[in-house]
C-alpha cells in the first residue's frame, strides 16, 4: 500500500511545481495595492463611525476626502456613541463627525476630563418628535396636532399598551421624554418601547403598506424619510428652560445643532485632517443624498462619497481649502 | 451545539419507573397547586400595592453609585498601577497575537498587498487539519466550507472572524484547561467557581462591553477578551465533568502502583478524560461565534460588521448572507471538533501497526499542504479569491424576495396567532406577576424552590428574591421573567414534538440537525427583522426570537433521550399491541423524563439568554434596560443591576430545574 500515496504525492508536488511554472501574476510583482496613500502629513486619521447611516454619511463623505485630497491613513471605527467618547480620553478616537447633543457627555469629556474639545456644527438640524406614517396624515389631517390625539387613541390600541393608545417609542441610543410628555400632556397613551431602530423602521414601514394605525418615535434626517416621509406631530412650542426638569416636561423637543467632537489631542496637532474635520460643513439635503445611496441604492460608503464629492466638488474645494 | 454535550452522561440510560415515588409526586403536584390557589387569592384581594414598579428614565441610589463606580474607574486609567502594568500589558499580549494571525490570512501584511497565507493556501490547511484531527469526510466539509466563504465574496470578513475566534480559543482554553481540571480535582474549587461560570454565562454582554473598552482600549483585545468571558465556562465546566467521570478504581489503581498526584493526572486522568475535554473544546467555540456581531459593536473585525452594516439600513439580504458564513463556520468547527472527539475515543485501541502507517501518512500530508500554502503565497490568484462573490449576491437577493413574500403573505395568520398568545396567556400571566406585591410573589418563588427543589433550592431562591429586591428593577424583573415562562413552555412544546420526531428516525435527524444548528448561530437580527414585520415590535416577536434559539437544545436533547430508551422495551411494548401514540406517550416520554426535566433547564437558560435582544425588539423589561443602560451614559447603572437581576433570575431558575431534575431523577 505504502507506495500508493508515496506516488500520489509525487503527482501533487509535480503538479504544484507546474502551477508554480506558469503561475501567473506573483505577489509584489506589479506593486498591486502598494499604495503611497498615509505617507503624507497628514498621517493616521482614527475617525469614529456610529451605527446609524446619517452618521455613516458624514464619515463616508469626510473620510473619503481625507484620503484622496489629504492624503491621510484613514482607520475607521465602528463603535456606539459612548464608547467613541470614551475613545478620545484613551487616544484611540481623534472625531465624533454627527454628535447629538449628548450634555452628559460633553460635560464629562470636555469640561471635566478635558479630552474633547467642540469643532463646530456640521450643519445639519436635528429634529425629534412624534410621527404617523404618511398616508394617516393625509386621511386624518387633525391628527398632526396632539390635541386631538384623544380622540384617536382607541385606533392605536395594540396587544402591548393595556388598552390605550400605543406611543411606539425606539433607538434607546436617543433622548426621550415621551413617558413626562404623556402623563403631562394627559394624554390617554402607553409608551411601548420597540428597544432598536430597526424595530422602529419596521414597525412605520408596515403601518404604511397596511396603512394600519401608528404613531411613534423618530427623527429626522433620516434615510427612511426618503422611502416613507412621515409626518411630525406638533406638540406644544419648545422654549428655553421648558425641558429644564425632566419630571415636568410638557413641550416638544428642541432643534439639534448637530455638532462635530474631535479629541484634545488631534485639535492641537495641526494635521489637516483636524482643518478638514472642523470646516466640514452640509445641508440636510446633501447628508440625505448620500445616505439614500448608501442605505436605498445599497452603494458601499466608499462609491456613495465618490459620487457625491465629484457632483459637489465647489463644497469640498471649500472644506480643504 | 451548545451546552448539550453534558447531558448524555447526566441521563442515565436506564430508568425504572419506581412506584414508591408516585405516591410523594402526587402529594407534590397538590402542593403546587395549593401555593397558586393561595397567590391567586391574594392577589385578588392585594393587587397594584407595593409593585415596586420604576419608569423607564427614574433610577435608585444603587444604580447612581454604579455610575459612579464606573465613572472612577474612567478617571484612574492612567495613573492606577494596575492599568499601567497588569491590563495594559495583557492587551499589549492579546493585541499582538491578533495582529499576527490577521496578518498570516486576513489583512495585508509587511509591505505585501495581501496576507502571508491566501485562500488556496488556507483552504489547504484547514482540509489537512481537519483529516488529522477528524476523518476525510469532514476534511472534505472543510475545503468545501472554506471555498464556499470566498464564493460569497466574504472570504476577508470570514478570515478575520477566524483569527479572532482562534486567538480566543487560544487564550480561553490557556485558562479553561488548567481551570477544569482543578475544579475536577477540588469540590471546594468546584463550589467556588460554579457561580463565577454561571456569572459568566448569564451576565449579559451588553453590560460589560463598555467597561471593557475602557480598560483594554478598543480593538482586537477587548473583543477576544469578551468573546472569552463567553466562551470560556463550557469548557471549564466539562473539563471539570470529565476529570470527575474517571471512575475511582481506575485512580485508586494508579495510586496502589505507586503513582503520585502529578503523574496520576498526567498518565491517567488527562488520557482517559481526553474525549470529553474535546467536546469542551466544541462547546466553547460555539459559543464564541455566538459572540460575533456583539464584538463588532466595539469594532472588531470580520462578519459581524458585515451583519450589523447591512441592518443598519435593514438589508436583510447581505446580512443573511454573512450570518449564512457564520453558520457554516459553525457547522464546520462542530463537525471536525466532534470527529476529532470521537477518534480520541476510538485512537485507545492499541494498534501500532496503524499507528506508524498514520505517521507516514500525516508527514505526506503536510508535505502536500505546503504545496498550496506556497503558491497562496507566491502567486495573486492563489491569494486573493477570484471573482467578485455572485454567489453571495445571489444568496442575497433570493433572502430579501423570501423576506419580502413572507411579510406580504403571512401577516394576517400571524396577528391572530400573535394575539391570541399574547390576550389568553401573557397578559394575564404578565398581570398577575407585576401587579401583585413583591414580598408575595417572592414568598411563591421560595414556596416552589422548596416544594420543587428542596430546602437547599429553597434556600438560593430566597437568596436571590432578596437579591432581585436589591437590585431596585422588581417590576422589570418580572415582566420579565412572564415573557421567559410563557417561551418556555413553547419551546418544551415545540421539543417534545420535534424531539420525539427526531429521536425515532434518524433520516428526520439527519434533516433536522442542520437546521436546528443554524438556527442557534445565524445572528437573530437577521431573521428577527421579518419577524418584526410579520409580528409588530411587540413581546411576542421577543418571544418567538427566544423560541428559535433556545427551541433547538430542547429538540436535541429530547431525541437523545428517547434514543436512549432501550430498543427491546420498545419492541416489548409493541408485541403487547400497543399503537405507536401508545409507545410515545406511555414508554417512551415517561422513560426519558430525566432527559425532559434537562430540556426544560437548558430552555429557560436559553431564553433567558435572549432577554437582551428581546429588548431591541418589543419586549421591554430587563432586556430593554441593558439596552438602554448600553446606549446611555445615565442609565449605565441601571442598565447594570438589570444585567444582575436576569443573572439573579438565571441561577434560580438553574436551581430549582436541576434540583427537580435530580429528584426525578433519582
Amino acid at each position: 500500500m505504502a507506495p500508493h500515496w508515496r506516488a500520489g504525492a509525487a503527482v501533487l508536488a509535480a503538479l504544484g511545481l507546474t502551477l508554480t511554472a506558469c503561475g501567473g501574476a506573483k505577489v509584489g510583482e506589479d506593486g498591486a495595492g502598494g499604495s503611497a496613500a498615509g505617507s503624507g502629513e497628514c498621517g493616521t486619521f482614527d475617525l469614529a463611525v456610529n451605527p446609524w447611516v446619517g452618521y455613516e454619511a458624514n464619515a463616508a463623505v469626510i473620510a473619503y476626502v481625507a484620503e484622496k485630497e489629504l492624503g491621510c491613513d484613514v482607520k475607521r471605527k465602528n463603535l456606539k456613541e459612548e464608547i467613541a467618547w470614551q475613545g478620545f480620553g484613551t487616544g484611540e478616537v481623534d472625531a465624533v463627525v454627527e454628535n447629538w447633543a449628548h450634555d452628559d457627555l460633553k460635560k464629562k469629556y470636555i469640561t471635566d476630563q478635558k479630552t474633547a474639545v467642540d469643532a463646530g456644527p456640521t450643519g445639519n438640524e436635528g429634529l425629534i418628535g412624534w410621527y404617523v406614517p404618511p398616508w394617516l396624515a393625509e386621511e386624518h389631517p387633525d391628527i398632526l396636532d396632539w390635541r386631538n390625539l384623544d380622540t384617536y387613541a382607541d385606533r392605536f390600541r395594540t396587544s402591548e399598551s393595556g388598552g390605550k393608545g400605543q406611543l411606539l417609542d425606539g433607538d434607546p441610543s436617543f433622548v426621550t421624554n415621551d413617558e413626562a410628555l404623556v402623563n403631562n400632556l394627559e394624554l390617554d397613551y402607553k409608551v411601548v418601547y420597540a428597544g432598536s431602530e430597526t424595530a422602529l423602521i419596521q414597525a412605520f414601514r408596515k403601518a404604511e403598506k397596511d396603512r394600519e394605525w401608528m404613531i411613534g418615535y423618530f427623527y429626522e434626517p433620516q434615510w427612511f424619510m426618503s422611502e416613507v416621509p412621515l409626518k411630525k406631530v406638533k406638540l406644544p412650542a419648545y422654549e428655553e428652560g421648558c425641558d429644564a426638569d425632566p419630571q415636568k416636561i410638557a413641550c416638544d423637543y428642541p432643534v439639534y445643532e448637530l455638532d462635530k467632537i474631535v479629541s484634545a489631542k488631534f485639535a492641537e496637532s495641526g494635521s489637516p485632517a483636524y482643518d478638514l474635520v472642523k470646516n466640514f460643513h452640509w445641508t440636510n439635503e446633501d447628508q440625505n443624498i448620500v445616505a439614500k445611496y448608501i442605505a436605498v441604492d445599497r452603494m458601499t460608503p466608499e462609491a456613495a462619497a465618490e459620487k457625491w464629492v465629484g457632483a459637489n466638488r465647489a463644497k469640498v474645494d471649500a472644506w480643504i481649502g | 451545539m451548545t451546552v448539550t454535550t453534558e447531558k448524555p452522561e447526566q441521563v442515565p440510560a436506564v430508568e425504572r419507573p419506581a412506584p414508591a415515588d408516585s405516591t410523594r409526586e402526587v402529594g407534590r403536584t397538590q402542593v403546587v397547586a395549593a401555593i397558586l390557589a393561595l397567590w391567586l387569592v391574594l392577589f385578588a384581594l392585594l393587587k397594584g400595592r407595593q409593585t415596586l414598579s420604576l419608569a423607564a428614565a427614574d433610577l435608585t441610589e444603587l444604580h447612581w453609585w454604579f455610575n459612579d463606580v464606573n465613572d472612577s474607574v474612567g478617571a484612574s486609567r492612567n495613573s492606577n498601577p494596575l492599568f499601567l502594568y497588569v491590563f495594559n500589558e495583557i492587551r499589549l499580549v492579546i493585541d499582538n497575537l491578533v495582529t499576527f494571525v490577521q496578518h498570516l490570512i486576513s489583512q495585508p501584511s509587511a509591505g505585501r498587498p495581501v496576507p502571508q497565507i491566501g485562500w488556496l493556501g488556507v483552504v489547504g490547511i484547514a482540509g489537512y487539519v481537519s483529516w488529522a484531527v477528524g476523518n476525510w469526510r469532514v476534511a472534505l466539509l472543510a475545503v468545501a466550507g472554506f471555498t464556499f466563504f470566498g464564493l460569497q465574496g466574504l472570504w476577508q470578513e470570514s478570515m478575520d472572524t477566524l483569527a479572532l475566534i482562534l486567538c480566543a480559543m487560544l487564550v480561553a482554553l490557556l485558562f479553561a484547561i488548567p481551570l477544569g481540571v482543578w475544579a475536577g480535582l477540588s469540590d471546594r474549587f468546584n463550589r467556588i467557581v460554579t457561580p463565577l461560570l454561571d456569572f459568566m454565562q448569564t451576565m449579559p454582554t451588553f453590560v460589560y462591553l463598555a467597561p471593557l473598552t475602557l480598560v483594554f482600549l478598543i480593538g482586537p483585545a477587548s473583543a477576544v477578551i469578551a468573546t472569552v468571558i463567553y466562551a470560556a465556562p463550557p469548557a471549564i465546566r466539562i473539563t471539570a465533568h470529565a476529570i470527575r467521570s474517571v471512575p475511582g478504581t481506575t485512580v485508586e489503581a494508579a495510586h496502589s502502583m505507586g503513582a503520585t498526584r502529578g503523574q496520576s493526572l498526567r498518565k491517567v486522568l488527562l488520557p482517559m478524560s481526553r474525549r470529553t475535554v474535546v467536546m469542551g473544546v466544541n462547546q466553547s467555540i460555539m459559543a464564541a461565534l455566538a459572540m460575533v456581531t456583539i464584538a463588532a459593536l466595539i469594532d472588531a473585525p470580520g462578519l459581524g460588521k458585515t451583519v450589523v452594516q447591512a441592518l443598519q439600513s435593514l438589508d436583510v439580504g447581505t446580512a443573511f448572507n454573512a450570518g449564512l458564513a457564520i453558520v457554516v463556520m459553525a457547522i464546520v468547527l462542530d463537525r471536525v471538533t466532534t470527529a476529532a472527539g470521537d477518534r480520541e475515543k476510538n485512537a485507545r485501541r492499541p494498534d501500532n501497526r496503524f499507528a506508524v502507517r498514520r505517521r507516514q501518512l500525516l508527514g505526506a500530508g503536510a508535505v502536500v499542504t505546503a504545496v498550496p500554502v506556497y503558491l497562496s503565497h507566491t502567486y495573486l490568484w492563489a491569494a486573493e479569491f477570484p471573482g467578485d462573490g455572485t454567489a453571495g449576491g445571489h444568496i442575497a437577493r433570493t433572502a430579501d424576495t423570501v423576506t419580502v413574500w413572507a411579510q406580504d403573505n403571512l401577516s394576517g395568520i400571524t396577528n391572530a396567532f400573535r394575539d391570541g398568545i399574547t390576550n389568553g396567556l401573557l397578559n394575564p400571566f404578565q398581570s398577575l406577576l407585576t401587579n401583585s406585591p413583591w414580598w408575595l410573589v417572592g414568598a411563591v418563588l421560595i414556596a416552589f424552590g422548596v416544594v420543587l427543589g428542596g430546602v437547599r433550592a429553597g434556600l438560593t431562591t430566597a437568596v436571590c428574591v432578596g437579591l432581585l429586591f436589591g437590585t431596585g428593577v422588581w417590576s422589570d424583573a418580572m415582566a420579565t421573567t412572564a415573557s421567559t415562562l410563557v417561551a418556555t413552555v413553547l419551546v418544551m412544546a415545540f421539543g417534545v414534538v420535534l424531539g420525539v420526531w427526531m429521536g425515532r428516525s434518524m433520516p428526520v435527524d439527519r434533516v433536522l440537525r442542520p437546521t436546528l444548528d443554524a438556527a442557534q448561530v445565524m445572528p437573530p437580527f437577521v431573521y428577527l427583522v421579518p419577524f418584526l414585520a410579520l409580528f409588530g415590535a411587540t413581546r411576542f416577536t421577543a418571544i418567538v426570537a427566544a423560541v428559535v434559539y433556545a427551541a433547538p437544545v430542547a429538540i436535541k436533547i429530547i431525541a437523545d433521550g428517547i434514543r436512549a430508551v432501550p430498543g427491546a422495551t420498545v419492541e416489548a411494548a409493541t408485541s403487547a399491541g400497543c399503537n405507536t401514540w401508545q409507545i410515545i406517550t406511555k414508554v417512551q416520554l415517561p422513560m426519558s423524563r430525566g432527559a425532559l426535566t434537562l430540556a426544560t433547564n437548558q430552555g429557560l437558560i436559553y431564553v433567558l439568554s435572549m432577554v437582551v435582544v428581546g429588548g431591541l425588539v418589543g419586549a421591554g423589561g430587563l432586556g430593554y434596560d441593558v439596552v438602554a443602560g448600553f446606549s446611555q451614559g445615565e442609565l449605565y447603572g441601571k442598565g447594570l443591576a438589570a444585567g444582575l437581576a436576569i443573572v439573579l433570575l438565571g441561577v434560580t431558575f438553574d436551581r430549582i430545574t436541576q434540583a427537580a431534575a435530580r429528584r426525578t431523577g433519582a
